[in-house]
């Protein structure tokens, strides 16, 4: 069998071409907004978010609301009690953290366990990318689409906001419309990346692409670059991998997508361990403050 | 307690009648059942350098918040050119010069971003730089010396010149009030003359410069008047006297000046 044949072989079945459009769509979105997530440090802030959101979206399901509605309620209410049981008590951030998104989730499983349609369900956790029905795509698709968009057209408002949100005050932003606006970004996202890795596996996607591309540029219009497309072609190799290995391809997805952070956090050129040896050994670096 | 000293010298209004350039009148700040500012009074002319000096936790960043707009009093009331703080963010009037540990300085943005960044406030919903924005940026960055490192991440600049780079922001954004918090921590005697020039260049022009400093040996030089703060406005006047020993005592409740060479 040749290379081409290799490549060719799944798509001629629409469920593999149906699977990889879902998980390079969510690659792509989840990707973008990591660059943000790794740079303001809200990497915990994203499992939190991504994973409160099921609750909600298991009561849209119930409700025969759309999925998205229910992600992005939940996801603010996440935010909203993290905030509350940090600021009203003694409790430190992580804890009030991992207290929120813990139970969340939880009521998101006791949920799914009383309601009937318990397989489709059960997919959210884990993912079921080569059970993506035409309509799940489209939702990816439009969904994955908007989050994308606003992303793009308010990059540099957001970049701004990651860097110096005191600046963003002073010359009449506001810092907290653009926050909310990222939560809410964050809690969409979580719903495009349902279909493709699953709930417990959506914080990877929204961490190591902008990680990767952090380690590999100095620039934020190119992280935004990197990021994405390390994240599709990650995204396209773990489907292949689980097609011939028959592994479970949300997983498989994550999987390659780790290999190749760990290859960048080892051999990228100015930030990478080895790299990093190298410059050291050609210049000294500037004075720290 | 604590008694006032004396209330600045300076006339709270310029012969033309025109509002001063920062007016903070009475202002109370509580964080909780922290008390941050009490009835704290300041008034600043346009043209001035002020030293603003008290120790952490006497209200320095708290007052600037104030200025800024971020933090609203409980009390009082703050004028910035005669408008209300929300005005003068709108107009981009108040600039801020961040501390150096308030900064990220590994993130992946280069000195011509930031200084970029002034000019947010007057562009599109995209903030797609035009001509007139590259040019000021260029401009700002000719005035504080820093043309050759635009394309410099703001990290790899030296301590002086990342306090540079920050002042460009401010005049690409074309504040007429500038807020400078520790600018001269971890900045060696060089830089700390350059950024001085720098200054008093602007100053000269009709900013407003208002610096938070723990370097009282460089206030005397600098600035054109200095202001004590513990909650309050214990002093405000010419930098030499409000540096005396029993002033800064009342202010820092030890002889500040005693051990330092």
């Amino acid at each position: 069998m040749d290379l081409l044949e290799l490549v060719a072989e799944p798509l001629s079945y629409e469920f593999m071409t149906r699977a990889l459009a879902t998980a390079v769509v969510a690659a792509i979105v989840c990707a973008v907004l990591s660059c943000w997530l790794v740079l303001i440090g809200w990497s915990l802030m994203g499992d939190a978010v991504s994973h409160a959101v099921l609750p909600g979206v298991v009561l849209a399901y119930i409700l025969g609301a759309p999925f998205a509605l229910g992600a992005v309620v939940f996801g603010f209410l996440a935010v909203a009690l993290i905030g509350a049981v940090r600021g009203t008590s003694r409790v430190k951030e992580d804890a009030a953290i991992g207290i929120v998104f813990t139970t969340l989730f939880a009521l998101g499983l006791v949920l799914i366990s009383v309601t009937p349609s318990q397989t489709d369900l059960n997919h959210i956790i884990f993912g079921n990318l080569l059970g993506v029905s035409w309509e799940d795509l489209w939702q990816v698709l439009i969904l994955g689409a908007v989050t994308f968009a606003i992303l793009v057209l308010k990059r540099r408002d957001f970049t701004l906001y990651a860097f110096d949100p005191t600046h963003a005050h002073a010359i009449g932003l506001s810092p907290r419309l653009l926050g909310a606006t990222l939560l809410g970004l964050l809690a969409l996202t979580a719903v495009v990346a349902l279909q493709a890795v699953g709930v417990v596996l959506v914080v990877a996607m929204l961490i190591i692409p902008g990680a990767t591309a952090y380690l590999l540029t100095d620039r934020f219009s190119r992280m935004l670059v990197i990021a994405p497309s390390v994240s599709a072609a990650c995204a396209i190799v773990g489907i292949y991998v689980s097609y011939y290995a028959d592994t479970a391809s949300g997983a498989m997805i994550v999987l390659v997508q780790g290999i190749a952070f760990t290859l960048v956090y080892l051999l990228a050129p100015r930030q990478g361990l080895l790299g990093k040896r190298l410059a050291a050994a050609r210049r000294r670096r500037p004075v720290q403050v | 307690m604590l008694r006032t000293m004396s209330t600045h010298p300076f006339p709270a209004a310029s012969a033309s009648g025109a509002a001063p350039a920062v007016d903070v009148a009475d202002v109370t700040v509580h964080y909780g059942d922290v008390l941050a500012l009490n009835n704290a009074s300041l008034s600043l002319e346009s043209g001035r350098i002020c030293g603003l000096i008290g120790m952490n936790g006497s209200g320095k960043s708290t007052l600037f918040k104030t200025i800024m707009g971020i933090v609203r009093p409980d009390r009082g009331r703050v004028r910035v050119h005669g408008g209300s703080p929300a005005e003068a963010r709108r107009r981009g009037v108040v600039g801020y010069v961040p501390q150096s540990e308030g900064v990220d300085w590994d993130f992946p943005v280069s000195v011509r971003d930031v200084v970029m960044m002034g000019r947010y406030g007057g562009m599109g919903l995209t903030r797609r730089p035009k001509a007139a924005d590259h040019e000021a940026v260029y401009a700002a960055l000719e005035r504080v010396e820093l043309t050759k490192f635009a394309d410099r991440q703001i990290g790899q600049l030296s301590g002086g010149q990342k306090k540079r780079a920050f002042v460009a922001r401010g005049i690409a954004q074309g504040a007429s009030v500038l807020l400078l918090d520790e600018p001269f921590a971890g900045v060696d005697k060089r830089s700390e003359a350059t950024m001085s020039r720098l200054l008093r260049e602007l100053a000269d022009d009709g900013a407003t410069i208002l610096i938070s400093t723990h370097d009282l040996h460089a206030l005397p030089e600098l600035a054109d008047e200095a202001v004590l703060l513990l909650h309050r406005v214990l002093m405000h006047g010419d930098p030499s006297e409000v540096l005396q020993a029993e002033n800064l005592a009342l202010a820092f409740g030890l002889d500040v000046l005693g051990g330092k060479a």
